[in-house]
């Protein structure tokens, strides 16, 4: 870890409220995919099956 | 050949199926790289100490907080000329990566700005211009949620997102109109002068170039589920007619 000196707070701070955003976008792009995609198969089964 | 049948809903599912794995990838390798060699292997600045770590989260996303908008343009402009179907949705798939940037931009530069400047925020040009960008983007993301019809919510979209576009350019140029406020100017520039030193702009470039990427990866990822949901709506309807 470097040495951040006074301000250590104010860095550490900035670096994780941004991974904590990018993690959450990141996060709900791949939920959604994958809900849209199942959703999507199910409904193009059940139209095949009649 | 005509590059428009790419935009071809199905065509679009073929080509961007390969490339959005790699391209997460690459972007994941550029953005650790570029930070981990700007957190742990640069110096502290003369005079903002090791504050100045805060550059490489704070300037790629603010460029990609104007980009996403200026990506968001182009796609407009092409469904209100052209009528692509996939356009419209992949300005709507980059509405919430934008946001995500800016407020990044805007918290980092806050955090950084306190012991900088003196206080979290200022009614300064550029700060004001970015607030209002990111009320364009909610207000441009619950718009596509209001409206039901796809073409009505993607032909006023595109308007708003025309009209949006006036802050995202004054958000990038807010320094060089009013030369006045407490931002200073761009951190990445041909000016030698104004430019960061090399010790600190090779990471930083390579984290931009991480950031572009990642919002590249998203768009294609999310702009794939807009098509797979709005195959899911068209499905769903024909279902409720033959019930009725």
């Amino acid at each position: 870890m470097p040495e951040l000196g006074k301000y250590a707070a104010e860095v550490l701070a900035a670096y994780g409220a941004t991974f904590l955003l990018l993690a959450g976008l990141v996060w709900a792009t791949w939920a959604r995919s994958i809900r849209v995609r199942r959703a999507l198969e199910q409904a193009l089964e059940q139209r095949d099956n009649g | 050949m005509s590059i428009w049948k790419y935009a071809n809903p199905l065509k679009f599912m073929g080509w961007t199926g390969p490339i959005v794995v790699p391209m997460a990838v690459l972007a994941t390798v550029c953005i650790l790289t570029g930070i981990i060699w700007g957190f742990f292997f640069t110096p502290d600045d003369y005079r903002m100490g090791s504050s100045v770590k805060i550059i490489y989260i704070h300037v790629p996303s603010a460029m990609m907080a104007i980009n996403a908008w200026a990506m968001m343009l182009v796609a407009s402009l092409i469904w209100l000329v052209r009528r692509h179907h996939v356009s419209a949705l992949a300005a709507k798939a980059a509405a919430p990566i934008g946001v995500v940037m800016t407020l990044i931009a805007l918290i980092t530069g806050a955090i950084w700005g306190q012991p900088m400047w003196g206080t979290w925020w200022a009614w300064d040009p550029r700060l004001t211009s970015f607030l209002i960008l990111l009320l364009f983007y909610i207000g441009y993301m619950a718009m596509w949620q209001a409206i039901e019809n796809p073409d009505t919510a993607a032909d006023l979209t595109s308007v708003l997102c025309l009209v949006g576009s006036v802050f995202a350019i004054l958000s990038r140029y807010a320094v060089n109109f009013w030369n006045q406020g407490l931002h200073q100017g761009a951190s990445l520039s041909l000016d030698a002068e104004e430019n960061v030193a090399d010790v600190f702009w090779f990471p930083l470039v390579l984290t931009i170039v991480g950031f572009v990427l990642l919002f590249i990866a998203l768009v294609l990822i999310r702009t794939r589920t807009e098509i797979r949901a709005r195959r899911l709506f068209s499905l769903n309807a024909r279902e409720r007619m033959n019930d009725a």
